[in-house]
């Protein structure tokens, strides 16, 4: 497949958020996991908002203000079961306009 | 502990499977409560989107009235794509081009706010920006759910989970397990606007009408996966999915938004999107499991109806009308189970499944049983053949003085290069009983 570039942020640009301000409603429960054990890292390029990111020291860090709250790396992530998925308080995350 | 039921019963979610059901039960004169997490209903949906008549005439004879609705379907493309070309068929017929109109485009967000509009009229109360976090037990009976508010607990004699794919609180309550990454598509789509009237040039249509590109082939990176092209009123969804244990397996590391962007670069579809102006990016999960991946979907006080249920018929690209149907027969289940004075108990509600059973929605899904099977195994459905059908109609239509005979003894052997003669019989096999 030849390498197509695509620029997530600028699609999640046209998209209603409403951030719930210090309450991410994902979280990596133990980043040693991702760090030592986890080879794969599918969330890297699996989650389609590109939440999480490979650091360069083999970590994995997510940040969840672009999530399109689709469940895919809650269960991607079966080897280890290493994400805490819940939805976002009522009322905030993504707003869909049209879907 | 037994609290007492505020509500005959509460429905989880105001999707279509929960709009269906929240009216039914509240046109006959049931107190109903349905909570939603979104602004407003809607607001957290995605669908690709075709809406299917007859799951939603069954519940409002009259919705042409006031739906928004986009345009009525007059043509059916299929494509295989290859790298650079399409193989496709296009069934147009003007018998599609009379009312009642059988399938048309709608846009989700605006769709199911108006079906919760009409839920609201029968009398139910909607609470909106509210996530159900847990389901209340007193002993084996579900009797309420404990919602993200203060003073957040709601009492009911039964409660439907319509709480769509994720179905965080049945997997909470311990009704099933986890959903397996091969039994789940992850989809990405885009909305792009563009005047109607080219939007009527492009795809040679009228008005009102519309037409629906369904695609698979080299687009899926190998993945098992289709996409889609729908056209609305003023835009087009463009949007491709596959399964989501094949992203995960994918030698590239491909991402869903790669298929995507390359699906919008490809030769055959470019043309028809230029000019759009995107203005919303969305991915959703499309339960695809099938037949054997339905979980149980009844209990001691609870049922669950739609994508949370798996209730979807991935062959034909059908969900929404699944979703209405179960709804619906779960509704009528506690109607005729509170007319009787019985209780809410699991002996009871599997009235529920049973008509499950009696419907096209089991029917179907039990027809296509074995599909999920038959294209795992088979993955040559989405890299092989798509190319094979390419190369081969490129080499009838070229021109060049060969004579078609050998044409077609060469495309032929190409075929069998590829893939063993018994294979391709095996497949053909396969196929056609999965189908049957
Ligand atoms: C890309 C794509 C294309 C599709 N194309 C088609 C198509 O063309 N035709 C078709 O018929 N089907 C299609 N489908 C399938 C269809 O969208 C689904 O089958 C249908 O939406 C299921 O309806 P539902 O009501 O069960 O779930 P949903 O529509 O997902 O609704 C669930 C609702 O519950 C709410 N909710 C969830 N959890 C909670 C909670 N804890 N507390 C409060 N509220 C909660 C959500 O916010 C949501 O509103 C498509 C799906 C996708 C993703
Ligand atoms: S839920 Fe979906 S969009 Fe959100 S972080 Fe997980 S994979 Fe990404």
């Amino acid at each position: 497949m030849n390498a197509v570039a695509v620029n997530v942020e600028e699609k999640l640009f046209q998209n209603r958020y409403r951030v719930d301000a210090g309450r991410p409603h994902i979280q990596i429960k133990d980043p040693e996991i991702c760090a030592n054990d986890c080879t794969q890292k599918s969330c890297t390029y699996v989650c389609p908002a590109s939440c999480y990111k490979a650091e360069g020291n083999g970590s994995v860090t997510l940040i969840t203000d672009g999530c399109l709250e689709c469940g895919s790396c809650r269960i991607i992530c079966s080897e280890f079961s290493n994400v805490n998925w819940e939805y976002p308080r009522g009322g905030h995350g993504i707003l869909f306009k049209f879907g | 502990m037994k609290k007492p039921s505020q509500f005959d019963a509460i429905v989880v979610g105001a999707g279509p499977s929960g709009n269906a059901c929240a009216y039914t039960l509240a046109k006959a004169g049931l107190k109903v409560l349905q909570i939603e997490r979104g602004e407003y209903p809607g607001s957290k949906n995605v669908q690709g989107a075709i809406l299917y008549s007859d799951a939603l005439e069954k519940i409002i004879p009259d919705f042409r009235d006031d739906a928004p609705l986009e345009r009525h379907i007059i043509e059916q493309r299929v494509w295989v794509l290859d790298d650079n070309s399409f193989v496709g068929t296009h069934y147009r017929s003007d018998d599609y081009n009379k009312p009642p109109y059988n399938r048309y485009t709608i846009i989700r967000a605006q769709f199911d706010k108006w079906f919760s509009s009409k839920v609201r009229e029968a009398g139910a109360l909607l609470i909106c920006e509210t996530t159900v976090n847990h389901l209340i037990m007193d002993g084996e009976q579900v009797v309420g759910v404990q919602c993200d508010r203060e003073a957040g607990d709601v009492y009911a004699d039964v409660v439907i989970l319509a709480d769509g794919v994720n179905s965080t609180l049945a997997r909470k309550a311990g009704f099933h397990g986890e959903i397996k990454d091969s039994n789940v598509a992850l989809a990405v789509k885009e909305i792009l606007f563009m005047p109607e009237d080219i939007i009527r040039q492009r795809f040679n249509i009228g008005e009102e009408e519309g037409v629906v590109i369904e695609m698979v082939g080299k687009i899926t990176d190998g993945m098992m996966g289709t996409g889609f092209l729908y056209t609305n009123k003023e835009s087009l969804t463009i949007g491709i999915g596959c399964m989501l244990g094949d992203f995960k397996g994918s030698v590239n590391k491909t991402s869903p938004y790669t298929l995507l962007e390359k699906l919008k670069r490809h030769p055959s579809i470019a043309p028809l999107i230029q000019g759009g102006e995107m203005k919303e990016y969305a991915a959703h999960l499309i339960p695809e499991g099938g037949f054997y991946a339905i979980p149980k979907v009844y209990g001691n006080g609870w049922m669950i109806v739609g994508d949370s249920g798996g209730f979807v018929n991935a062959v034909h690209r059908e969900g929404s009308n699944l979703a209405m149907t179960t709804g619906r027969l779960a509704a009528e289940t506690v109607i005729a189970a509170k007319a009787a004075g019985k209780p809410m108990s699991e002996a009871v509600l599997k009235t529920y499944k049973t008509e499950l059973d009696k419907s096209f929605v089991m029917k179907d899904l039990h027809k296509y049983r074995d599909m999920p099977e038959v294209f795992h195994k088979n993955n040559q459905f989405f890299t092989t053949y798509p190319e094979l059908v390419s190369k081969a109609a490129h080499k009838m239509f070229t021109v060049d003085g060969v004579d078609k005979k050998t044409k077609e003894r060469e495309i032929f052997s190409s075929f069998r290069t590829s893939r063993s003669l018994t294979g391709l019989v095996g497949d053909a096999v396969k196929l056609w009983r999965a189908f049957r």
